[in-house]
């Protein structure tokens, strides 16, 4: 094994989350600290991208939000990511959905994947 | 004083419980072999002697084979001297990374990755002209004026010049010793240390 995936094998915590991938809807909820008062925010939204291996792996999540695209990438093994949510899985071609950015409407909806089994 | 031979392994970045991610290096530090003891008395400083990284039999020379035997052990092939070790240690013991501890502030001293012949204004930070129109043509990373005119009628020294940038020794001080893996070797450094994946580095504290 190569020492950077030994180090990432050593250092990361057991995290269980459901299995996704770009053009999944998902809700991330993620913990933000206010002062001294820890808050959980979510974010609900399709992932574009899963970019990166082991500790340093990150998403993108995409939503529409008051007419205006936003779009927030998280590390995966952040402590801070309390729980994430899969709510739909999506039929896609790509792994890399950067062309929602150039859509809007009608056409940047993503299509369901029929009989996809979806942990609740 | 105390140090160690290590290679530098690549970066990675790891988390703190509170959430903050910190940028790493890994470097398999040692084992080293204690290779010479100097000491006032004899050589008029104190120093240890280490020496890292094996080496096939017929690579060394004579010289070399003689000189590891001393020590009984196998030729390597870096050896460092460090000042004044503050660790006792007598011919042919060992150093690993374990003299280290979570928490210490370091010293990485390491050769930089050559950059090659480079211009000014990425070998000296130079802003280069700037602009494209106003009469400038073929000329937007030219360093400009080299100084005076007929009074002096030569460059000063020191001017700042294009050539040979990298490869330099550098060392980085107030790294963080993060983690210490001491079954494979392992040290986990906060930021960067010099030169390229594979390359020789001193730790050292």
């Amino acid at each position: 094994m190569n020492a950077v995936a030994f180090v990432h094998e050593q250092l990361t915590p057991k995290r269980e989350f459901p299995k996704f991938k770009a053009g999944d809807n998902v809700t991330v909820n993620y913990k933000i600290v206010e002062g001294n008062k820890e808050r959980i925010q979510s974010f609900k939204g399709d992932v574009i991208k899963r970019q990166g291996q082991g500790t340093t792996q990150t998403f993108t999540v995409r939503k529409i939000s008051d007419g205006v695209g936003v779009e927030r990438t998280f590390p995966l093994f952040s402590p801070n990511i309390d729980t994430i949510v899969l709510n739909k899985a999506g039929k896609v071609r790509r792994a890399k959905l950067y062309f929602l950015r150039e859509r809007s409407g009608k056409s940047a909806r993503i299509k369901e994947k029929k009989r996809a089994v979806i942990a609740k | 004083m105390k140090g160690i031979i290590g290679k530098k392994i690549g970066m990675t970045s790891i988390f703190s419980p509170d959430g903050k991610q910190t940028a790493c290096t890994i470097i398999e530090a040692g084992p080293c072999v204690v290779t010479q003891v100097k000491t006032k008395e004899s050589d008029g400083y104190n120093a240890l002697q280490l020496a890292f990284g094996d080496k096939k039999e017929k690579h060394a020379t004579k010289a070399e084979a003689n000189h590891f035997s001393k020590a009984q052990t196998a030729a390597k092939r870096f050896v460092k001297e460090f000042r004044d070790f503050s660790i006792e240690k007598a011919l042919g013991e060992t150093i690993t990374a374990e003299i280290f501890a979570e928490g210490d502030q370091v010293e990485v001293v390491g050769n930089t990755k050559g950059k090659g012949f480079q211009g000014v204004v990425k070998r000296h930070g130079f802003h280069g002209v700037g602009e494209a129109s106003h009469g400038q043509h073929d000329r937007q990373r030219a360093p400009g004026s080299l100084g005076n005119s007929s009074d002096a009628s030569r460059v000063m020294k020191g001017m700042r010049m294009a050539g040979r940038m990298g490869n330099e020794r550098v060392k980085m001080k107030g790294l963080k010793v993060l983690k210490i893996f001491p079954d494979k070797n392992y040290i986990l450094v906060s930021g960067s240390v010099p030169g390229h994946n594979g390359s020789i580095v001193f730790i050292q504290k």
